[in-house]
């Protein structure tokens, strides 16, 4: 049976996606013809959504943008065959803007059912989380510090070090926290993580929590993002009902389990201890630091808070091994870093890098930002917490930490 | 008069006074019953009310301190410091114009001044004839595909003013 791909991730359904589905299946039916209509994340390539691929012996081959009322041409021209035509875009991985992308967390994002745990382990999923239940505790932290990671929240503090300290902590109460609160405008890379690939952060959540001896993890998810809070949701209730958060772990015999906690429209609870207080039912205040939320966090017990993002390199790391990761990148900056390209600009999307990359490349290369409007053009990297540049000092590499070493 | 009492004043009745008859008082007390035995669970509450009320009444407040076992200060404190709590009942839609960056350099304030000018409101404010109410937001994460609007709690992208003109229609009787 053909099989069809159709986001459901809400920038793709916020130009139409549902409605494109919804024709393609129409015309399926209307010749008799037998599909299966798959909803995925997004690839990211949003100037090309609402993106439609199909299954093909040589790959999966992409058209877009696809509006509903062009379906039944694109369909007459032989959409579900994967034939080139008008709207074509060839295989989708081979459109550069993907090719030229190293993706590791976003490997998955646009390409499976989000909501299928069959999908999600074909395409390598819980490797990461078997070979952690395999390890003792302190062995998932140094891993972790081995890779390299550095927080993907902002101020790239060493995850494995942090989790180091929760893990020293004496046993009893502990938390695993994702902030998911994605305050800084301008991004979108975890709301479209909680959508496309929702099973590789709970994955991270319980690594992390097995790591450190936590047996429950909340997750954070900012208002704004009604759709990405039921599909994430919606993940745990199935993870849940697989046994792979629970009592028994995927039969590894520890407990983790994640509720998913909605904030309230407050921009300073992307804070760390603003948020642990807002987790706790209170106004979302800073707290004064010591102590640590990694020594005293939510509800008083050690705490790891992570950037949503930090936990999903995680399984990657465990799965294919410290070193692997920290093969990517270049000097106290490992890994690959999701970036956003937005605003003006003609290709806008999530690019997804090893560290090192300059702006330019990001912007000229993948965002294909016109040069003549370029040279004065102000450009803002990551959002309200770094600083803005003028393109024509953009090169070298800005010192922004979100990106760059 | 102290700071308490003057919140209490203004938030309902105060301290031992049994409260007013209120005939949605059982269903709040059963969306406040779900959350027993959930620790830290005042937003989840509060966005439970919301969703059923549309707002948070003050009446529920007090039920909201009981089931909790917290003061009504604390809650009236809460409900304060997010914007999301509405005290007040909005428009039978909700349209949330995103006013940030990426929005901004894609015309997002000529978008603004025109829903404004054809809704005859401002910002935050509800048309008179109670159908919509029209708000402000700071990124939507829909920033690829500015401008961004977000109605009844569905995204928009690439909304021109045409296109969020349509939406409304649509979405009016
Ligand atoms: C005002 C302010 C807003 C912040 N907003 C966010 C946010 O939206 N998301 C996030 O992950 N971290 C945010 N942070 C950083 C967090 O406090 C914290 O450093 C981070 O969640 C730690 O995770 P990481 O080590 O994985 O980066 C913010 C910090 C400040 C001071
Ligand atoms: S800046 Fe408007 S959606 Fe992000």
């Amino acid at each position: 049976m053909t099989r069809v791909f159709v986001p459901a991730d809400a920038a793709a359904l916020s130009v139409g996606a549902e409605d494109v589905a919804e024709a393609i299946a129409r015309e399926a039916a209307a010749r008799g013809v037998a599909i299966d209509l798959v909803r995925t994340g997004s690839r990211g390539m949003f100037w090309l959504e609402p993106l439609v691929e199909v299954e093909t012996p040589a790959g999966r081959v992409a058209y877009g943008p696809v509006s509903p009322a062009e379906v039944p041409a694109l369909v007459d021209g032989g959409l579900f065959e994967g034939k080139p035509g008008p709207g074509c875009l060839g295989l989708t991985e081979a459109i550069p803007y993907l090719a030229n992308q190293e993706r590791l967390t976003f490997a998955r994002c646009g390409v499976i059912d989000p909501f299928s745990l069959d999908e999600y382990r074909a395409h390598g999923g819980y490797r990461g989380l078997d070979r952690a239940l395999a390890m003792m505790p302190g062995e998932v932290v140094e891993e972790v510090v081995a890779s390299g990671l550095r927080g993907r929240g902002g101020a790239g503090f060493p995850t494995g070090v942090k989790w180091r300290t929760v893990l020293a902590q004496p046993a009893g109460q502990k938390y695993i926290v994702a902030n998911a609160d994605e305050g800084d405008s301008g991004t979108f890379a975890d709301r479209m993580l909680m959508e496309g690939d929702p099973f590789l952060l709970i994955e991270g959540m319980t690594i992390a929590g097995i790591a450190v001896g936590a047996t429950k993890g909340y997750i954070y998810i900012r208002s704004e993002y009604p759709h990405a809070f039921r599909a994430f949701t919606r993940a745990i209730h199935i993870a849940r009902g697989a046994g792979l958060l629970g009592e028994d772990v995927g039969g590894g015999g520890r407990a983790f389990d994640i509720e998913a906690r909605l904030g309230a429209g407050a921009y300073i609870c992307g804070e760390e201890t603003s948020l642990l207080e807002s987790l706790e039912g209170k106004r979302g205040t800073v707290r004064y630091r010591p102590p640590l939320p990694a020594v005293e966090g939510l509800f008083g017990q050690p705490t790891v808070v992570n950037n949503l993002l930090s936990y999903a390199a995680v399984p990657t790391i465990l799965a294919e091994g410290a070193a692997f990761y920290a093969n990517y990148g270049m000097g106290r900056s490992r890994g690959t870093m999701p970036l956003q390209l937005a605003g003006n600009i003609r290709q806008g999307g999530l690019v997804e890098k090893a560290f090192g990359i300059t702006l330019r490349e990001a912007i000229e290369g993948f965002g294909a930002a016109p040069p003549a409007a370029a040279p004065f053009a102000p450009c803002r990297s990551a959002g309200r917490s770094v600083r803005t540049c003028r393109m024509r000092s953009w090169t070298p590499p800005s010192t922004t930490r979100r990106w760059l070493p | 008069m102290p700071k308490r009492d003057r919140w209490e004043e203004r938030n309902g009745d105060s301290g031992a006074a049994p409260a007013p008859h209120w005939d949605e008082a059982p269903r709040i007390r059963a969306l406040i019953t779900a959350y027993e035995g959930v620790p830290g669970a005042l937003l989840p509450i509060l966005h439970a009310i919301q969703d059923e009320l549309g707002y948070i009444d003050r009446r529920a407040i007090p039920l909201v301190a009981e089931g909790l076992n917290i003061s009504r200060a604390e809650v009236v404190g809460v409900i304060g410091f997010y914007t999301d709590f509405r005290e007040e009942p909005p428009g039978r839609h909700v349209l949330k114009v995103c006013r940030a960056e990426s929005c901004q350099a894609m015309g997002c304030e000529p978008l603004a001044e025109h829903l404004q000018s054809r809704l005859g409101v401002e910002m935050g404010g509800t048309t008179a004839d109670g159908e919509v109410t029209l708000e402000t937001v700071y990124c939507l994460g829909n920033c690829a595909l500015s401008p961004a609007v977000m109605l009844d709690g569905r995204l928009y992208g690439r909304v021109t003013p045409a296109r969020a003109e349509a939406l409304l229609v649509g979405a009016r009787p």
